[in-house]
């Protein structure tokens, strides 16, 4: 263990934030015990929150005592702590907005540049801080306020600044749902009072828990095997299949973990999902884990998901109290519980391996796989990992059947599909849709211009379409014939007037902003790729940097540790290729 | 039975390059390769760490895989059908090397990675003048070592080094992320007022000359370091039992760096504090007054300074 130099004392409000957390230190007499207390690494992230938002800021000496009663080095912890946007190291205003300057908000006519606003509150000072999509998009323009202090708030606002500065106990709007056939997601969105356990019970809620519990776990793998249903969080795997796996494997200890750290550009589904049916995911979770055979699940939400977050938390203590959760699931016999850690503001934690290692306490980097998840996961157990919108389709197929479920869709596209869509459309909202559904079908129901100037198809890691690509199925494997992809299921419009290659460039910022730095086709060349768009845009292009454009593209594609370098040439190349960036450099 | 027999290891057969080999199961494709005299260039795998696979200097192509795979980190499995060459391999390796290249100051790196960079013909002027570099102050706060992050190739091997893979210190992390991810200390307090120990061991692994013995840093700034007139020692520690085979390297008969054999038993490269700093009573022969070494005045005089 590293040998500890004596830093200042924390102040009696951070022991008291500490106190609240991680509890006291260990007893110095116990610690020259060679025995250890158990591995308690995983409150790091939790214990930094709190400072954050008790304090402001992680100070030095906060840092330290609080290394020293979990045992991290402070090194590491400090690693931990700086990458992340929303935890800061450096005393600063106790009020920070984040403003968020990404691709859907940017084109919203109420869209204000960040960098233009001053940050005050009265006498007090205001961080004013761009950001990446808030999953907003929906409501844009988006802001999220971070207050630290005895008042400490979280709120998602739309509007400016000024605004969201008064925005105080606001309401959030209703989001829109639509849904173009069954509602099998959406039903009780705006229908059923999230809150409320009986109204969730009342409308078909944990009756696919007493199905999945009457029929055994085995029956149940077979069951989601066969529907066919495959995951939504862009890597569309056969959920059946890594159930499977972890149902089989020899180990004991297996974790179930919701992916609720929503973060790709133009999507917000799941944020949808989450405020408008947290039970409906407390449901799904349980009958996963009593499904895999896992005593513990985690759900992962994005920081910037502070009602989520509230319904969620309130909903797995409702349904703990009512013995659908705990030791003795609906008089089952059998065990499970779920605990919701919040995410600190890094896109890359979406991925599932840098989720687990932001859970464990350690920097959200991915792990290289193989090893899988379902082999080796969550500290090191096989785990399963779904999307939110995966887990909500389970409870639709035990309802329903596989067979059932197979009646809508395609053959290798089962069920329904939400789709976020937003921009430059008349009803920006989450759109259910039975797979095959075209994509012009799609943006009609949403209002989108005739004949818009781009599409963009799954966020910042998708594609750009032609305009001809309105017939094309939304199915995975229609758009994977097309070369395109579903992605996260966002669908994010520019209507004619929009500048495109500013909305590339913003794309190209994303990903040089949000790449963990690990290795060095990401870490460098995201930079590379941000500063050739630059000089294309600004007309300064050189006579090499197309090749140059293409080769990043080969690098990053190809010899990247994970999906986010993988993707990150996407975008920009479809953009190419379909000539939106063209006369761009003409531009003064 | 109670006597502990080897698990003999299974042996897998793969591909490479057209011919095939057997390889012990749990190997990795960099294992593989270097028994076929196959050349895979490497920059964050080290002998004696557990590799990061960070780099990605290393990539394969793996016959049925979407992507390259990093030859150092991926262990082989039956019937793998590899490609260490070819035009696909080749583009990827010149990027990572010529990215880092246009990112770092590369001029103190090992020599083979300055051979890569010529033989895969990077060009990192291409990126524009104008390219984002890191640029750190020169971080010189004692006369043990400097670091100089102006050359990090962030490759991970200091802090391993420091951690889990040999000295279980963990003074220095990596902080901040994406391009901004550097090596630090908590808060990048300097190097006294963290938990480091002076072992050295993070110098020992560096690829870069981003740490560096205080010695060797102003010989090369000066313009006077000359390998021409470098010899380098093999003794044994002097201070302990243990016994650390110890490398004294000199010039002009003045030792500038301490290292220890990679394959070393007891050391497997890693020292402390005083086998790597504890060289200063070796250069007494030249204080005042003296011509000859003699090693056990020295060390009393030492003693009792
Ligand atoms: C950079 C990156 C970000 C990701 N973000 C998310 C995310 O926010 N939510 C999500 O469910 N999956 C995300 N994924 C995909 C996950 O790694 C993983 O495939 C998914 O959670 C598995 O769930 P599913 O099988 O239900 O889709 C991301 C992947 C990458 C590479
Ligand atoms: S591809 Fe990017 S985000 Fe993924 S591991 Fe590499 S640096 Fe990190
Ligand atoms: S000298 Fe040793 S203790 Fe200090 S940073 Fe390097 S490896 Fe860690
Ligand atoms: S300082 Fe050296 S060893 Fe450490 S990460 Fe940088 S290049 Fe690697
Ligand atoms: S919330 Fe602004 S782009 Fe999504
Ligand atoms: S040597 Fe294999 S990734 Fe660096």
């Amino acid at each position: 263990m590293e040998s500890r130099p004596s830093v200042g004392a924390p102040t009696p409000a951070e022991v008291r934030v500490l106190d609240g957390t991680v509890g006291r230190r260990y007893d110095p007499v116990d610690s020259r015990v060679i025995r250890r207390g158990p591995d308690r690494r995983h409150l790091l992230l939790p214990s930094l929150h709190a400072l954050q938002d008790g304090i402001g800021w992680i100070s030095p000496e906060a840092l330290a005592e609080l290394c020293a009663r979990l045992e991290v080095p402070r090194a590491e912890a400090f690693g931990v702590a700086t990458f992340y946007a929303l935890l800061r190291t450096e005393a600063g205003p106790r009020t920070v907005v984040h403003v968020c300057d990404d691709i859907a908000c940017r084109v919203h006519p109420g869209y204000r540049d960040p960098a233009a606003d001053t940050g005050h509150d009265g006498e007090e000072p205001v961080g004013v801080h761009p950001s990446p999509c808030l999953g907003q998009c929906d409501r844009a323009p988006a802001l999220f306020v971070q207050r630290a202090g005895d008042d400490a708030a979280r709120l998602t606002v739309t509007g400016s600044v000024a605004g969201a500065l008064a925005a105080e106990g606001a309401t959030e709007a209703p989001p829109l749902v639509v849904a173009a056939g069954p509602a099998w997601l959406t039903g009780r969105i705006g229908v059923v009072d999230p809150t409320s356990l009986e109204e969730y019970r009342a409308h078909g809620g944990y009756q696919a828990l007493r199905t999945a519990l009457a029929m055994g776990p085995e029956a149940v793998l077979r069951e989601i095997a066969d529907s066919g249903l495959r995951g939504r969080g862009g890597a569309a795997f056969p959920t059946g299949v890594k159930w499977r796996a972890v149902a089989a494997s020899a180990q004991r200890e297996r974790y179930v973990v919701c992916n609720a750290d929503e973060s790709e550009p133009g999507t917000f589904k799941d944020r949808v999902l989450l405020e408008g049916d947290p039970f409906a995911l407390v449901e799904s979770m349980t009958i996963a884990g009593l499904t895999v055979g896992a005593a513990q699940g985690y759900i992962y939400i994005r920081g910037e998901y502070p009602t989520a977050e509230e319904r969620i938390v309130d909903a797995i203590n409702q349904a703990r109290h009512r013995g659908l959760l705990g030791s003795d699931v609906a008089g089952s016999g059998l065990s499970f519980d779920l605990e919701v850690r919040r995410g600190a503001g890094a896109y890359i934690c979406g991925e599932e391996t840098a989720l687990f290692n932001s859970l464990e306490g350690y920097r959200g980097e991915p792990r290289s796989k193989p090893p899988f998840p379902t082999e080796v996961g969550l500290f090191g157990r096989p785990t399963v990992v779904n999307n939110v919108e995966t887990l909500h389709n389970v409870p639709v197929i035990l309802s329903c059947g596989a067979a059932g479920f197979r009646a809508v869709g395609t053959a290798e596209s089962p069920g329904t599909k939400l789709f976020s869509v937003a921009g430059d459309v008349s009803g920006p909202g989450v759109y259910e849709v039975p797979f095959g559904t075209s994509l012009g079908e799609l943006l009609e129901l949403a209002g989108a211009p005739a004949s818009p100037g781009a599409v963009l198809l799954g966020g910042a890691a998708g594609v750009f379409v032609s305009p001809g690509a309105s017939d094309v199925p939304l199915t995975f494997e229609d758009v994977r014939a097309a070369d395109l992809t579903l992605g996260s299921g966002a669908v994010t419009v520019f209507d004619g007037a929009a500048d495109i290659g500013d909305i590339v460039e913003r794309i190209t910022a994303f990903f040089r902003d949000e790449s963990c730095g690990q290795c060095v086709p990401c870490r460098v060349g995201t930079v590379r790729q941000n500063e050739a768009i630059v000089r294309l845009r600004s007309g300064s292009a050189q006579p090499g940097d197309t090749d140059l454009l293409d080769d990043l593209d080969t690098v990053m594609s190809d010899a990247s540790i994970c999906g986010l370098g993988h993707t990150a040439a996407s975008a920009v190349g479809s953009a190419r290729r379909l000539g939106l960036l063209d006369g761009a450099g003409a531009r003064p | 039975m109670s006597t502990p027999v080897p698990i003999p290891r299974r042996k897998v057969t793969v591909r490479i390059d057209g011919t095939e080999r057997a390889a012990a199961e749990g190997s990795t494709i960099l294992d593989v390769c270097r028994d076929a005299g196959v050349e895979v260039p490497t920059i964050c795998w080290a002998p004696t760490i557990t590799p990061v696979n960070a780099c990605r200097v290393c990539v394969v192509e793996l016959e049925g895989s979407r992507t390259l795979v990093p030859a150092c980190s991926r262990r082989v499995t039956e019937g793998m059908e590899i490609r260490t060459g070819g035009d696909r391999v080749r583009a990827s390796r010149r990027m990572v090397l010529e990215l880092l290249a246009s990112s770092v100051d590369l001029s103190r790196a090992e020599a083979d990675i300055l051979r890569w960079l010529e033989e895969y013909g990077t060009d990192p002027e291409r990126h524009g003048p104008d390219r984002a570099r890191v640029s750190e102050p020169v971080r010189r706060h004692d006369e043990l070592y400097v670091r100089d992050y102006d050359r990090c190739v962030l490759c991970y091997k200091c802090v391993d080094a420091c951690g889990t893979e040999a000295q279980y210190t963990f003074a220095i992390a990596v902080a901040g992320r994406g391009f901004d991810a550097r090596i630090s200390t908590e808060y990048d307090v300097e190097l006294p007022e963290s938990a480091c120990v002076y072992c050295g061991n993070c110098i020992g692994v560096c690829p870069t000359g981003a740490l560096i013995f205080t010695r060797e840093f102003d010989l090369r700034e000066s313009g006077g370091f000359d390998p021409e007139a470098q010899a380098v020692t093999t003794t044994v520690c002097p201070y302990c039992g243990v016994g650390c085979n110890l490398e004294l390297h000199t010039q002009d008969d003045e030792i500038f760096r301490v290292t220890s054999p990679d394959d070393h038993e007891v050391t497997s490269g890693h020292l402390c504090i005083k086998g790597r700093f504890g060289f200063e009573y070796a250069g007494g022969r030249r204080r005042e007054g003296r011509t000859e070494a003699d090693p056990a005045t020295d060390r009393d005089e030492s003693s009792s300074a």
